[in-house]
């Protein structure tokens, strides 16, 4: 927590920022328990910790989104108070949120000058701001068209307006928040290159990640946060990614799947030239054709959005569409009434959606009640035509949080009061213990913990083992590393190209996910 | 009929046009300030009947128009107040509070005005000074002989009571402030993305109420005209739907001030249709009855909030409370 001592080259120069004691609690919640920090300016400094450690919460006091209860700031050495965003502003702090908050049916340009305006008349504000764009764009290779909507633009264009807008109000520190989850490989290349250069210029930038890989590459220092402490602070040189996994669970982890060859059986899941155009007429997936084995892990990767959660959608019976889709050689249907979430479960197809607190739950529903969706038919939930038979439910749902290990093991707890990882506990363990011969998992591990991770991927693993085909949907690269066999890759609905994962590696699976067929890949 | 009778017409059409219109226009601009930044009124109508009631009260006591205006707009914007501390301040349902709001109107002025005037709910008629008169633009009289464009000018854009110019007027200030200048940015940032503009430090809170307020200003505007300028007095439920027909404009309109004075242009029309030819004969076979004229701007009211007309897209923060997230 000496970050400034450690910083040889600047000894004399004060730390960018300080924070000292700083607590913070959302009732009785203690979000943020006597943190301090302390960053040399001109660094690149990373914050690693599970979800729910408190990492967000510490940045949003240091924009001025909350009060702190207790603790003090320094910036440059000075003590800043930051009672809001304004003052955050003011003290030269700009902050890229994991969710940018832009507005979409505005230019870039409005974007930009949105609160920062020189006077009551846009003009004037407007044709300084379109000067400073190409200053900047120049400066730290931020290209991006100031007269373009919002909307028409790449995720990765749009995160360059949110750093754009930083700097127009002469940001120094930078603040990010998970800012590679929703980019390509080349993208987050990009991004990294343009920290880079941001801290030649002598800018601090504040990088928050989950991503252990980011950290080793792209950080000068690193900070880890678990249970609303920062439990240590060290350079980035003189740590490893199982080190810092360790420090931010408390334990041992284990970061790569331990899993055995694969033993492909026959072909069990068989998709052909599946269609689909959504209600805005746009067409979602062009032609998809794959098959997944018995006993093997296909995944599917791509950035979000390029079809993945349609293709989900209609194998799960959620979605009409086109095509054909054939289990053990039957064909199901693809649209009708005979195309739905339980049907497709009484056929074997059990589906873990992507979307847990839409799709897979029923937030102010208790734990048991959850369970039973998509097979409330079965005889053994129900007394009779009419009535369910509620202890049948609450008994087997107790008795799949012991085998989940799902807390706190309570049926009667309301889903929204389970973390994200017991939330996707309490899914996968009703779509798994009916031992399907198919599932679908979208995004198993978005939102939940490093030993929540763990977990999820041994069970899918197991049930691959059982010989069930799996396809897993997933927009993390290292996951579809260490955890399929065969992979494919999606693009603006269509399939890239497939490989078998040991043979293949990031970059020529980032060609594909930017568009690059997989023969050219 | 020959071709002055023709001409004659029209611009009896488009006279009454302008004086219809002027009412809805103004109460399309309240709902539009209102819903770009994100806060949906449903309530333009009793702010309009609110507004139309105080005016008549005070033009009668006072003798003095203006200041039926002034109490109408104080009125309309106590209203807007109710409305925004409901659904700004507590973050409560937007279209519940405008339909309180409603009934509040639709119920307060009939008690009151019955308790203070004893005529049903009616306020007396105004009379003289306390009464708004046409006013004459300059060299009407002068241009009248200039064939063509001299009787327009005279007689179609001259002579209108002093609210139709304001309302008029207000069409080009209203896009002027929302795309020429910083308080319009915003206005229109914080409709679609109010966290945007948290986020760069400008307070939700205090942009959403400044719209709501400009709103009450614009709906006392127009209920203002409705008891002085219109009508010479209050009459229960004088409003008659105009709020909603406002709203319905607004959406066709797309929420654009150029577009909502050709809807609300389009709504006066029908209006005028109907009072001047209330029964229109079709080539001699039957007549069209004049119920169903006056059915019309109702009827193209259904027709567009059904979403007949083209695919509106409302502000995309509309209707939603703020709420900080975690």
């Amino acid at each position: 927590m000496t970050g400034e001592k450690q910083q040889g080259r600047q000894e004399t120069a004060a730390p960018a920022i300080e924070l000292k004691g700083i607590s913070k609690a959302f009732g009785p919640v203690q979000a943020n328990r006597d943190i301090s920090l302390s960053v040399a300016k001109g660094t690149i400094h990373g914050i690693v910790g599970e979800n729910g450690a408190g990492k967000s919460t510490l940045m949003s006091i240091l924009y001025g989104f909350y009060k702190a209860d207790a603790g003090e700031i320094y910036i440059n050495g000075q003590r800043t108070p930051i009672p809001d965003s304004q003052a955050a502003i003011a003290a030269g702090i700009g902050m890229v949120f994991q969710h940018f908050k832009l507005v979409e049916n505005f230019t870039v340009l409005e974007n930009v000058v949105l609160g920062a305006e020189d006077g009551a008349l846009l003009r004037p504000s407007l044709a300084k701001a379109r000067k400073t764009l190409v200053q900047l764009a120049h400066e730290y290779e931020l290209e991006v068209d100031p007269d373009a909507v919002i909307e028409e633009l790449s995720v990765g264009h749009q995160q360059r307006v949110e750093i754009l807008k930083a700097l127009y109000r002469s940001a120094d520190i930078l603040i990010l928040d998970e800012p590679t989850g929703v980019l390509t490989p080349s993208e987050a290349d990009h991004l990294f290159r343009i920290l880079k250069n941001l801290r030649a210029q002598g800018k601090t930038i504040i990088l928050i990640t989950h991503k252990l890989r980011e950290i080793m590459e792209a950080t000068d220092t690193v900070s880890v946060m678990r249970q609303g402490q920062m439990t240590a602070t060290m350079k980035t040189r003189d740590t490893s990614p199982q080190k810092l996994a360790e420090l931010m669970v408390g334990r041992k982890v284990l970061l790569r799947v331990d899993k055995k060859p694969a033993k492909p059986g026959k072909p069990v899941l068989r998709v052909e030239n599946l269609r689909l155009t959504d209600s805005a007429g746009v067409e979602r997936l062009k032609g998809i054709s794959f098959e997944v084995r018995a006993g093997e892990i296909l995944g599917i990767a791509g950035v979000a959005g390029n079809g993945q959660s349609e293709l989900l959608d209609v194998l799960g019976g959620i979605s009409p569409a086109e095509g054909r889709i054939t289990l053990h050689d039957r064909p199901l249907p693809l649209a009708g009434r005979h195309a739905n979430g339980q049907a497709r479960r009484s056929d074997g197809i059990a589906h873990v959606p992507e979307d847990r607190q839409r799709l897979g739950l029923i937030m102010d529903f208790m734990a048991w009640e959850n369970m039973c969706f998509g097979y409330h038919n079965d005889p053994k939930y129900n007394k009779g035509p009419l009535m369910m038979d509620n202890p049948a439910i609450l008994d087997d749902t107790a008795e799949k949080m012991q085998r989940f290990d799902i807390r706190p093991p309570n049926p009667r707890l309301r889903a929204e009061s389970f973390s994200g990882g017991n939330q996707q506990k309490l899914v996968l363990a009703r779509e798994i213990e009916r031992n399907p011969e198919v599932l679908l998992v979208g995004q198993p591990t978005r939102g939940v913990d490093i030993g929540a991770i763990e977990f999820i991927h041994q069970q899918i693993v197991a049930l691959r083992d059982a010989g069930k085909a799996i396809l897993l949907v997933s927009v993390e690269l290292e996951e579809i590393l260490s955890l399929t066999d065969r992979v494919a890759v999606m693009f603006d609905g269509r399939i890239m190209g497939e490989r078998i994962t040991s043979e293949t590696d990031e970059k020529e699976l980032g060609l594909m996910m930017a568009g690059v067929s997989g023969e050219a890949a | 009929m020959d071709i002055t009778d023709i001409f004659l017409q029209l611009m009896l059409t488009a006279d009454m046009t302008i004086r219809l219109s002027a009412v809805l226009t103004l109460a399309c601009l309240a709902g539009l300030f209102s819903e770009r930044a994100g806060i949906f009124d449903i309530g333009l109508e009793g702010k309009m009947l609110f507004s139309a009631f105080l005016s008549a009260t005070v033009a009668y006591e006072s003798g003095n128009v203006w200041l039926g205006v002034l109490a109408g707009i104080a009125g309309s914007m106590v209203f807007s107040l109710i409305h925004g501390l409901a659904s700004i301040t507590f973050r409560g349902n937007q279209l519940i509070s405008g339909v309180a709001l409603n009934f509040l109107a639709s119920g307060l002025t009939v008690v009151v005005g019955n308790a203070w005037y004893h005529q049903g709910g009616r306020t007396p008629t105004l009379s003289g000074a306390a009464r708004f008169h046409e006013i004459t633009l300059p060299f009407a009289d002068l241009l009248r002989d200039v064939p063509f464009l001299g009787p327009i000018y005279a007689d179609v854009i001259s002579g209108h009571k002093p609210i139709v110019y304001i309302a008029f007027a207000a069409v080009p200030l209203t896009w002027w402030i929302l795309y020429r200048t910083r308080f319009g940015l915003r206005l229109r940032a914080v409709g679609e993305n109010p966290e945007s503009v948290d986020t760069a430090g400008i307070s939700v809170v205090r942009l959403r109420f400044t719209a709501v307020m400009i709103a009450g200003v614009l709906c006392g505007i127009a209920g203002a005209y409705l008891s002085t300028s219109q009508a010479a007095g209050f009459g229960r439920e004088m409003s008659a739907g105009r709020g909603y027909i406002a709203l319905a404009a607004l959406i066709f309109a797309k929420w654009r001030p150029f577009y909502a004075l050709g809807a609300t242009l389009l709504f006066g029309l029908l209006g005028a249709i109907s009072n001047l030819y209330p029964n229109i004969n079709v080539f001699g076979l039957f007549d069209i009855p004049v119920q169903f004229t006056q059915a019309l701007p109702y009827i193209l009211t259904v027709v567009i909030l059904a979403g007949f007309v083209g695919k509106a897209v409302p502000p995309r923060a509309g209707g939603e409370p703020y709420v900080k997230e975690r």
